[in-house]
């Protein structure tokens, strides 16, 4: 029997970021916005971290963004082959997350701050799917 | 009405630092503290307040045989110590306790007797950080400074410089770990750990501790070494989550405890002779450096890489050689504060002439928390 590739430390569900999750694995990254406010935030949470209203809805985001900072890290993570880029990534609707960039060279020169980038989705198990940045048009070939 | 003036009288470090295998954290913490008593000529018994960090106050003062009428276990990382100092100010001025014994003890490297301390699956940072690969703070404390370096025109060379320059004073130092001078080449060509930080502006990994002791200034001339007086203090917090900071480029948790701690001691940044920041990374001085005024954005890197904090220079900054050379256990913060104890007085083994006014800011977790503290050779007026 082969053996199985080691996983990533990956996240355990709560009840106020069960919408997240249920959305990725949907291939959907979803995000909270203030009905009182407007405010659009991340990481979720049932209340608006600007006016404190509980009254908030989910809704599926654009998926776009722009590469805000990195780190490529040279070090071995039983996880990953190689190094591999650890990226903040601006969303297009305001919020900042951490994600991999992944479908390009894991490389200063390939990866360059500000590029415009578009989720996607890895499945991890059946209860956990993460979502991921590519460059824009890496698919495209 | 002014408040009552609180004075450290009593500072330490472990009889070793580096490597001590021989140890336990809490031994660390015990050991600290028994030499910083000792430096005050005080018993176990003139103690009646506890706090630290990374152990619990109940272990520590149970350890050491100490009925507390007072405790804090804020622990927010490496600045908990500065915190401490503050809210031990507050808790002797109010009369809540009289004799205040901060420790700090890590076995960082050897980790004997060491608790773990991993984000639980659950939380934010476990579901929203955890899984894309970080391997501590290596990875994530340094995840700000490309956007630094693009924004505000930072370079390799003046980020390898603050290394550089942390090493000029560290050759200084008979205590500190490394003390071979470096070259910007050097730092540039040592192996890359997490693009774009190599080796050499990563912090060290070692063991050892410190302690304070705190109490009322109208003591100060009570004991046995010259007191050190605090003039100010701040703190603040401000996210778990490197990947949620307001400002890739700020700590928002700096810009408010510095210039708390500055208006608290009645200072402006031409009093401060002699200033720490905590390093765990190079880019924190950069970052510390704007945050409290003493540079503009765009021009720390360039204050550091032009000498202006290196010995001989107008700010003499991480004289003990930082955690960059010193030692760095994982909550540097004691050891700074130890630092401007020591330059303050006069006993620094690379001092500063004449210094009068330290000025000591410490961060918690990846920019998550700070805490800082003004201290003066004299009272405050």
């Amino acid at each position: 029997m082969a053996a199985q590739k080691p996983t990533r430390a990956l996240p355990k569900p709560t009840p106020e970021t069960e919408h997240f999750w249920e959305g990725t694995k949907a291939r959907e990254l979803r995000l909270q916005r203030c009905d009182e406010c407007d405010h659009v935030y991340f990481p979720p949470r049932p209340f608006c971290p600007r006016c404190s209203s509980r009254t908030v809805s989910v809704f599926r985001a654009s998926g776009k963004g722009t590469l805000a900072s990195y780190v490529i890290n040279e070090r071995p993570h039983p996880a990953f082959e190689g190094p591999y880029s650890i990226a903040l990534v601006d969303l297009e609707e305001g919020p900042r997350m951490m994600s991999n960039i992944v479908g390009c060279a894991q490389t200063p020169e390939s990866l360059v701050l500000d590029m415009p980038l578009q989720v996607t989705f890895e499945v991890q198990n059946d209860e956990i799917t993460l979502p991921m940045f590519e460059p824009v048009g890496a698919n495209d070939a | 009405m002014r408040k009552q003036a609180v004075a450290i009288v009593g500072a330490a470090e472990t009889t070793e630092l580096g490597k001590i295998p021989r140890m336990s954290q809490l031994q660390l913490h015990a050991d600290a503290a028994l030499n910083t008593l000792t430096d005050a000529g005080l018993k176990v018994s003139d103690i009646d307040g506890v706090a630290t960090a990374g152990e619990s106050p109940t272990g520590v003062a149970h350890y050491l045989g100490i009925t507390p009428k007072w405790v804090d276990g804020t622990s927010v990382g490496g600045c908990s110590f500065m915190i401490h100092v503050r809210h031990a100010v507050a808790a002797i001025a109010s009369g809540l306790c009289t004799t205040v014994l901060i420790t700090h003890g890590e076995s960082g490297r050897s980790q004997i007797g060491r608790g773990g301390f991993r984000s639980a699956a659950a939380s934010l940072s476990g579901q929203f950080e955890a899984p894309y690969g970080p391997m501590g703070p290596s990875t994530l404390f340094t995840l700000p400074v490309l956007r630094y370096m693009k924004d505000y025109g930072l370079t390799h060379e003046q980020l390898a410089m603050v290394a550089v320059v942390q090493r000029q004073w560290a050759g200084l130092n008979p205590r500190a770990s490394y003390r071979d001078p470096i070259t910007v080449e050097d730092v540039l060509n040592s192996r890359m750990i997490a693009y774009p930080f190599h080796l050499l502006e990563c912090c060290l990994v070692t063991d050892g501790g410190g302690a304070l002791i705190l109490t009322s200034a109208e003591r100060a001339g009570d004991f046995p070494k010259p007191a050190v007086h605090i003039w100010g203090s701040g703190e603040s917090v401000e996210t778990p989550m490197i990947s949620q900071m307001e400002d890739l480029c700020s700590s928002r948790a700096f810009a408010v405890a510095g210039p708390a701690a500055m208006a608290d001691a009645g200072i402006s940044h031409a009093d401060v002779d002699h200033m720490m920041v905590y390093d765990a990374f190079a880019h924190l001085p950069i970052y510390g450096l704007a945050d409290l005024g003493f540079c503009e954005r765009g021009e720390a890197g360039a204050f550091i890489a032009e000498g202006h904090t290196a010995p001989g220079g107008r700010l003499p900054l991480n004289t003990n050689g930082g955690g960059l050379s010193y030692m760095h256990s994982g909550m540097y913060g004691m050891y700074a504060l130890q630092e401007s104890v020591r330059q303050l007085r006069h006993i620094a083994p690379a001092q500063v002439p004449d210094a009068e006014i330290s000025l000591c800011l410490g961060v918690g977790g990846m920019f998550g928390a700070s805490g800082c503290i003004v201290l003066g050779r004299q009272a405050k007026d």
